[in-house]
């Protein structure tokens, strides 16, 4: 039994010495001195023996205990120092860049868009569509401006080549989201609450704040009793979402043929607070939003009954908004797609 | 439109600074873009007298002029031609502020000396003034201007520049904008009484007039003065002109554009001597016509253009511009002067046709009030009788065949908080209109009235406008904000949105960037996609009238703009480019609006992943652009698989459709060398297109949790052999197909020296696992030998050793 013992003592403190790191010896630890060691069951089974027996391989197996405990202390004290040092000697530099994980940029103009349907999402209104190819019934006649209408002159037109003389009806390229609303008006019945963006197109020469294409979010809420009032509400929440708490907001009369009464919405200059400057051509407010009541004749063209529902629209630019925000300069920016300009946002 | 203040004044009394004055007309409707006050900086500057023109001792050009300023006389050199003892002039003292005649610059007038005499002060043109660009003499002041009081309170005015909405022409006349500004101000809106003698004989002995097109001519008014005096017209009036940015020509000519910003009446004067037959036919064009108009330019007409004409020809084109034949010259000493009203239709074609607009056709264009051309007329006439002398000829010439009858509205105050949102009463809504010059009768209903539209206002048809006039009155501002209370309108999702949402967020992931190119494009870069310069896919739709010949037809695909994008970045962008754009492209339908299909482009060239100091970045190949679809698809739980396809943009054998179970839903592939040519690329790119309508109907609207299994699994490595020609989906198929295989991943591809000539060695990991147990190795082991068994028949797969 004895000599059981010194073969394994010396054995494990052979093994020890060969241990050259913090798992091998707690492999080395459960090996002789864990609960299924030899030592640990040598010492269990002292109580087989005969008495004399039991002190002398008792006293000796304790001893033999001891003296690995306190080798294994040793031994994991130095592993553990020469790790740290050996940590310290491959310490990195931690000024070295890391790897970039490649990351796009949505769009500017999505960006924006998306920020305001959010907007309106929450208020309800839900995102809808409509062609960019129109009639020009949808863009013109059903938004009560007929042929040789005064207003046209606000929208200068790209139009499609088409064969009127076979018969085609005119086609254009739309000039504005509201066609969106007639779409629409169409398709359901109240109560409708809808925004719809998209792109519009101009016959323009650009120059730093005209472009010949780009993007606007139309607004249409028919219901019973949808008022003024309600409109200048839904309005003055989205500007101060949009463009911070602290902006006053105007509401003056304007004209656009599809709404009566007209509104436009403008907010204080960002750049000079409202006391006139070059951003704000000297008048302190910013134009943001056309608006206004859905005009009778466009409801009843619908097939909606102007005495029973009412209901508000508006119209709004989409790139202003980041311009002012920015102070972008240059609306040609956006679609000339620079990824110097892009990746800004 | 430019309106002047002291003008305004003529018909209300403005008691508000300027500014306020604006600040009410922008909120009520008219814009007002810049207030320019005039004689702002007019101090030191006095009305004077010449009273002594002398001549100047050293020089021929120059002369000295005594003014007379009330407590004192003074003597300056002027160098200016009109100097006329008598006449009353704008005289700055030293110190006053000036506009350099020459250069522009705003000085300071100094003391000079001017070939040894003394000035000290000067006589001041318009230009030095700032009131004009007229600098070739003196201005002359009217001769009732106070000697000695400071010009800014004779002459200082400010000048309204205004933006009048289409629907309200009447605001194109400064008589307009007065009644606006009285409404607004509360303030009495005086129009003066006109009347004059009329001693010449009965018009009709003159000249009749015959309206051929009634429909194109509802109404037109003529009257008629004999033995007028052609002459410069006063100053006052010029000044107006000029205010307005009008040239002053001569005092017939004057009378007609000062009643028109008076009145928003656009009129004409024709010498009656160029008049034949005494006749006035107001007639369609005949198809070829020809009129030389008052520009000097010879104009050929057609039948869709309205014309003035005598007995024998046209001497104007209707609302647009006169003609030279009868055009008011000095000699001039009959005139017959129209106002007239036209279809606004027919004046707006007519100078699309032409390409020539005017002051008056603008006006025209808008739709004027019928029962303005007599009142304009009769001011008209009587201003050329009091500025230009002669007799006017006994009554006017009315022929309207187009009377107007305007039905009154019936308005209630239901209607009226109704739209607004907030309660007005009954008697402020009549106020508010009354204000504005509509009549109110109450009805039999309580609370109801008969509302009258003034006849002037054209805009007004319905309930509605009459309820913005009762807002634009009470203020916008005291409309109440509240917000919509109704319950929600039932939604319906559209799938589309969704799903071009998450492609542009997986993209970005993808380290794509978004753009967002134009819709218009050119042949010419669209055929830059296929290798022979040739229009590839669907014809694209044409723009009648493009801008330029790059934005002239609408895009058929993304894939030019994403590519002229991709070279213009390659300049400043050294390591890598992906860019991505989902929008839609437009192809031809007969007899309908073109399909507009959304699609998704994505290209990439040049690295894998950024520069980095540890490891090689590698460019990208197919397989990193077949990654990205894999991803995107993923995304939306489908599976693609490719097959090698032709398309012309890219390299055939590296060019594939992306199936998604049945449906060809896109392409991807390496640039064609000729493509990348064509766009001037430097680095080998690749790209990928998705039809996004096909993509969205093939997504799975319902999803269903799958069990995790409880089981561990156990996986293996094999490598095959196998000839050249099989291709991994073959060998993946087939294992995939096996029970108790759940992954089976490809890690290593070999083909060289390792392998026998013609062959390829494959390495996948195979996993294996069941939902019910435990598999134990002799499970898994039958299962292998059974794979294995299978690629050695059908592909010829052997274990490599
Ligand atoms: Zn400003």
């Amino acid at each position: 039994m004895l000599n059981q013992l010194e073969e394994l003592a010396s054995k494990a403190f052979d093994e020890l010495g060969k241990v050259t790191n913090l798992e091998e010896l707690e492999a080395w630890r459960i090996r002789y001195l864990g609960k299924k060691s030899d030592l640990i069951q040598t010492l269990r089974s002292l109580a087989t023996l005969s008495l004399k027996e039991r002190r002398v391989v008792g006293a000796r197996a304790n001893e033999v205990k001891k003296a690995l405990e306190t080798s294994l202390a040793e031994k994991k004290k130095g592993l553990e120092q020469g790790l740290a040092l050996s940590l310290q000697r491959e310490s990195l530099d931690v000024t070295l860049p890391g790897e970039s994980v490649l990351l796009g940029h949505l769009h500017l103009t999505t960006q924006t868009l998306d920020e305001i349907c959010s907007i309106f999402g929450g208020m309800g209104f839900q995102v809808v569509e409509g062609p960019e190819v129109e009639w020009e019934y949808y863009n013109f006649e059903a938004l009560n401006m007929p042929a040789d209408h005064p207003a046209r002159d606000m929208f200068a037109t790209l139009w499609m080549d088409s064969d009127t003389k076979t018969g085609d009806r005119p086609m254009l390229l739309r000039t504005h989201t509201s066609p969106v609303q007639i779409r629409v008006m169409e398709k359901s019945r109240p109560p409708i609450r809808v925004i719809a963006p998209g792109r519009v197109y101009r016959y323009e020469a650009t120059d730093a704040t005209h472009e010949w294409m780009f993007y606007q979010v139309e607004g249409l809420a028919v219901d019973k009793n949808i008022t003024l009032a309600d409109l200048k509400g839904t309005l003055f929440e989205f500007t101060r979402c949009l463009f911070g708490e602290e902006r006053k907001v105007r509401f003056r009369c304007d004209y656009f043929p599809f709404v009566e009464p007209g509104v436009e919405v403008a907010i204080d200059c960002l750049a000079c607070g409202g006391t006139g400057c070059r951003l704000c051509g000297n008048s302190g407010w910013i134009e943001i939003l056309g608006a206004g009541m859905v005009h009778p004749e466009v409801l009843r063209r619908v097939d909606i009954d102007p005495e029973v529902y009412s209901g508000f629209a508006f119209g709004m630019g989409v790139e202003r908004i980041p311009m002012l925000r920015y102070g972008i300069d240059d609306i040609r920016l956006f679609y000339g797609n620079d990824l110097r300009f892009l990746k800004q946002f | 439109m430019k309106v002047s203040l002291r003008w305004l004044s003529d018909y209300v009394d403005i008691t508000v600074l300027p500014e306020k004055l604006a600040e009410k007309l922008t909120m009520a409707g008219v814009e007002v873009n810049e207030v320019q006050v005039i004689g702002e900086n007019w101090k030191d500057i006095v009305v004077g007298k010449i009273v002594g023109v002398g001549a100047h001792p050293n020089a021929d050009r120059l002369r000295l002029a005594t003014v007379d300023l009330g407590k004192q006389e003074i003597t300056v050199v002027c160098g200016a031609p009109n100097l006329v003892v008598g006449d009353k002039v704008a005289f700055a003292h030293v110190g006053a502020q000036l506009i350099d005649g020459h250069t522009g610059e705003v000085v300071r007038l100094k003391p000079v000396k001017i070939r040894g005499v003394v000035s000290e002060g000067m006589v001041c043109s318009e230009k030095e003034l700032g009131i004009s660009d007229r600098h070739e003499g003196i201005m002359v002041l009217p001769p009732e201007a106070p000697v000695g009081t400071p010009l800014s309170g004779y002459l200082g005015d400010a000048i309204f520049d205004l933006d009048v909405t289409p629907n309200r022409p009447d605001c194109l006349s400064v008589i307009g904008i007065a009644r606006e500004a009285a409404a607004l101000t509360g303030e009495k809106f005086n129009i003066p009484e006109v009347c004059y003698n009329e001693v010449e004989n009965a018009i009709d002995f003159f000249a009749s007039v015959e309206i051929v097109a009634p429909d194109l001519c509802p109404r037109y008014c003529a009257s008629l003065l004999t033995g007028v005096k052609i002459a410069s017209s006063p100053q006052w009036l010029q000044q107006r002109l000029l205010a307005c940015g009008m040239r002053p020509i001569n005092n017939i000519v004057d009378v007609t554009n000062y009643v028109m910003l008076e009145y928003g009446q656009p009129l004409h004067a024709f010498d009656y001597s160029g008049i034949r037959g005494k006749q006035i036919v107001v007639r369609r064009a005949e198809e070829g016509e020809t009129i030389t108009t008052l520009d000097g330019i010879e104009r050929i007409l057609d039948q869709d253009i309205l014309v003035i004409a005598d007995k024998e020809r046209a001497i104007a084109v209707a609302g647009i511009m006169g003609g030279m034949d009868a055009e008011v010259t000095d000699n001039t000493t009959t005139v017959l002067i129209e106002s007239a009203n036209f279809n606004q239709a027919a004046i707006h074609r007519g100078s699309i046709a032409l390409r020539l607009s005017s002051e008056a056709s603008l006006r025209f264009e808008k739709g004027l009030s019928r029962d303005l051309p007599l009142v304009a007329l009769k001011r008209a006439t009587q201003l050329i009788g009091e500025l230009a002398g002669g007799k006017v000829a006994k009554g006017v010439i009315d022929a309207y065949p187009g009377k107007w009858q305007r039905e009154p509205i019936l308005l209630s105050t239901a209607q009226v908080e109704r739209l607004l949102g907030v309660e007005v009463g009954l008697s402020e809504i009549v106020k508010a209109l009354e204000l504005l010059g509509f009549s109110c009768e109450q009805t039999e209903a309580s609370l109801e009235i008969r509302v009258n539209i003034p006849w002037w206002r054209t805009d007004i048809s319905c309930s509605a406008d009459l309820v913005e006039e009762v807002a634009r009155i009470i203020g916008y501002d005291s409309i109440p904000t509240t917000m919509l209370s109704a319950p929600l309108p039932m939604h319906e999702p559209i799938p589309m949105l969704s799903l071009r949402q998450k492609l542009r967020n997986v993209l970005v992931g993808c380290g794509f960037q978004e753009v967002l190119t134009y819709s218009l494009t050119s042949l010419e870069m669209m055929s830059k996609l296929s290798p022979e310069l040739r229009l590839i896919g669907p014809a694209p739709i044409r723009v009648a009238h493009p801008m330029s010949r790059e934005q002239e037809y609408l895009r058929t695909s993304l894939r030019a703009g994403l590519l002229s994008v991709l070279a213009r970045n390659e300049r400043y962008q050294e390591n890598s480019i992906r860019l991505f754009e989902i929008g839609k492209v437009f192809l031809p339908r007969k007899g309908e609006l073109p399909l507009e299909r959304e699609m998704l482009c994505a290209v990439l060239s040049g690295l894998q992943r950024g520069l980095f100091w540890r490891g090689k970045a590698e460019p990208v190949d197919f397989f990193v652009a077949k990654g990205v679809v894999e991803t995107l698809l993923s995304q939306l739980e489908l599976v693609a698989s490719l097959e090698l396809t032709k398309d012309e943009t890219l390299c055939l054998g590296r060019s594939a459709s992306i199936i998604v179970g049945n449906d060809r839903v896109g392409v991807i592939g390496e640039l064609h060398p000729k493509v990348s040519e064509a766009f001037e690329l430097s680095e080998t790119a690749y790209l990928i297109e998705i039809d996004l309508d096909k993509l969205s109907s093939l997504i799975a609207s319902t999803k269903e949790y799958q069990p995790i299994s409880r089981y561990p699994s156990t996986s293996r490595d094999i490598a095959l052999l196998v000839s050249e020609q099989i291709t991994y989906q073959q060998i993946y198929a087939i294992i995939q197909d096996f029970p108790l295989v759940t992954q089976v991943t490809l890690f290593d591809l070999y083909v060289g020296e390792q392998v026998p000539a013609g062959k390829k060695s494959f390495a996948f990991k195979i996993v294996y696992q069941s939902p019910t147990h435990t598999l134990t190795d002799e499970e898994v082991d039958r299962v292998q030998q059974q794979i294995l068994d299978k690629l050695s028949q059908e592909v010829g797969a052997a274990l490599r050793a």
